[in-house]
């Protein structure tokens, strides 16, 4: 019999929303466990649970504190926490193309510099991940993927840039992601996608799912281009290969 | 067609209702009012659903006409000097602007936002169920960004129903309640106390994504950096400089600063209405006592249509404005030099 799963934490955020916490690191596991609550919670249709937040180490789950108590809720969490986590029948797995290194991966070069390698073995490598949607936040389609190899793993820049493009795919830290608004960051910068994470008036306005699987594919600057129109007219750009 | 013609407005406004919650999961942070509870008095004096858009107006001048028809509307939230044509406009009651006319409001005193309800709302192609200014996601609607001077708002011609005035609660100065957690255990107890037990101020950098607090620094035991986790409106999280922030309803959907505490539901509104560099505090409360009070103000805004008179006489009208002229001397000049928009440029995903 398999050993029992390690109970989570029940963090109160406040009076409307739990934490629920496998893990205080970045860890598959963990994140699995994460995925696996928040698809019971979906299929239970748990009564008071307003929305869900998946990050890569816990649940953010609100509520409304007139239809559940917070210890009613907890209860109902920590029993479906404590559930193994299924097998999950399906997912979906997109192949995003990257324009990788050049005035779209600005800071290519340097990552190959710091690792001791080419641009093109780091392009090698972060095309060949198997990587999964751990997690989308911060702002809108922003997605952060876990199963970034080692090789690749960086410490953040010391100085955060406070505007990269729209598209960039980066890594920082042991993630790797995809950001579909223009804003700030301190990741290191690859690349760039023309798909639009989160699109309005486009169905589906947001493309991917945590637990969905990503893999990308490196293309020349011409196609980014060419994508890009497309991407704006509505196209989605991204290869759905597996569903 | 009727419009509200915005001829001159400050940053930090834009029109807000009661958001767009349900995708935080990608992302996007449901925006919305800054304080609920002025929004729904405003709405329900002007004969509307509580959490229907409004205007949002940051705590500067502010002037509006109507054009085409006249426009029925209320003013809650952040007290002004307010007048129409010379005639003092009385904020907490439904006031009609005739065709042609211009509402005019000077600086906000004792708080940051005003509310401004309109008959039947702002015409808008709602995002997502709302029309909420969310400018990073480039989301809202008549403009999907704060308002400037020379826009125009579409919206319904005035009805000739009695205009009323609305008693609400006083607004208590008591200190403002938190619920400890999520991360209160990245911090030691002498630093909790410290939280707890010293005096805060808002610093003039706040916006509409978090209000930064001036005190005390925050020490962490374990470092600032945690592994990004979800975020809700009132979280105080810590940043490495110690300095707290309480998240607000444009914030990041996640974050990885360590979380102190969180503000309670129905102290939010409250708490968004401290103006910069007033001192306040805050005050632990258990999680049983936050849902108490977050059930009681869910039943307040409910029943707020129970709490409308009509405006019997005059003479009452007068006495209040005369109260508002004379504390108007005593605009801040704090105000004008706080509450910027400045955007996000401090903040980067983890």
């Amino acid at each position: 019999m398999a050993a029992p799963l390690s109970p989570p934490r029940l963090l109160p955020s406040g009076d409307s929303a739990i934490t629920v916490e496998f893990s205080r690191h970045i860890d598959d596991a963990a994140s699995q466990r994460v995925l696996a609550l928040d698809r019971a919670i979906a299929r239970d249709a748990v009564g008071g649970v307003t929305e869900t937040v998946p990050t890569y180490r816990s649940l953010l789950v609100h509520y409304d504190p007139v239809q559940i108590g917070f210890d009613a809720l907890s209860e109902k969490l920590a029993e479906l926490a404590g559930q193994p986590v299924p097998p999950v029948a399906h997912t979906r797995r997109w192949r995003i193309p990257v324009a990788y290194g050049g005035e779209h991966g600005i800071d290519l070069e340097d990552v190959a510099k710091t690792l001791q390698t080419t641009p093109d073995d780091i392009v090698a490598r972060h095309v060949a991940g198997d990587y999964r949607v751990a997690m989308i936040g911060f702002t809108p389609g922003w997605s952060y993927l876990s199963g970034l190899e080692k090789f690749l793993h960086m410490p953040r820049r010391q100085n955060p840039r406070l505007l990269t493009p729209a598209g960039t795919v980066s890594v920082g830290g042991v993630q790797t992601g995809v950001q579909c608004l223009a804003g700030p960051s301190g990741w290191h910068l690859l690349g760039r996608t023309a798909v639009r994470t989160y699109q309005l008036h486009r169905e589906p306005t947001f493309l991917l799912e945590p637990g969905d699987r990503v893999t990308f594919a490196g293309i020349d600057a011409k196609t980014f281009a060419e994508q890009d129109r497309a991407a704006e007219a509505g196209e989605i750009i991204a290869e759905l290969i597996a569903s | 067609m009727t419009t509200l013609v915005i001829s001159s407005i400050g940053p930090a406004s834009s029109v807000q209702d009661g958001g767009r919650p349900g995708s935080q999961r990608y992302g996007l942070v449901p925006s919305g009012a800054i304080d609920r509870l002025a929004l729904a008095a405003a709405n329900t004096l002007a004969g509307n659903p509580p959490f229907t858009a409004a205007v949002e107006i940051g705590p500067f001048v502010a002037t509006f006409t109507a054009r085409g028809s006249a426009v029925r509307f209320a003013l809650t939230g952040a007290p002004r000097n307010a007048d129409i044509a010379k005639r003092p406009a009385s904020f907490d009651s439904s006031m009609t602007l005739a065709d042609g006319e211009t509402l005019t409001l000077g600086f906000a005193r004792g708080g940051a936002f005003s509310y401004l309800a309109i008959e039947g709302g702002i015409q808008g192609e709602p995002v997502f169920g709302s029309l909420s200014v969310n400018a990073r996601a480039g989301l809202g609607s008549p403009y999907p960004r704060p308002l400037q001077a020379g826009d125009e708002l579409r919206v319904a011609a005035a009805s000739s129903a009695t205009e009323r005035r609305i008693e609400l609660p006083a607004i208590s100065d008591a200190p403002i309640r938190v619920v400890l957690g999520p991360q209160d255990d990245e911090f030691s107890d002498e630093t909790k106390k410290l939280f707890l037990d010293s005096e805060w101020k808002i610093s003039a950098t706040s916006d509409r994504m978090g209000y930064r607090l001036e005190g005390p620094a925050i020490k962490h035991l374990y470092g600032h950096n945690i592994v990004s986790d979800g975020t809700v409106n009132g979280s105080i999280q810590v940043p490495g400089n110690g300095a707290p922030i309480v998240l607000m309803p444009d914030r990041g959907t996640s974050g990885g600063y360590p979380k102190i505490a969180t503000v309670i539901s129905a102290d939010l509104g409250r708490f968004a209405q401290i103006q910069a560099g007033r001192g306040f505090r805050f005050k632990a409360i258990g999680m049983a006592e936050a849902q108490k009070e977050l059930r009681n103000f869910v039943q307040l805004i409910g029943a707020l249509p129970d709490r409308l008179r009509d405006i019997e006489n005059f003479d009452l009208n007068l006495e209040a404005l005369q109260d508002a002229n004379v504390a108007g001397s005593a605009v801040s000049a704090i105000d004008t030099h706080t509450w910027e928009t400045k955007t996000w440029h401090v903040t980067t995903p983890d």
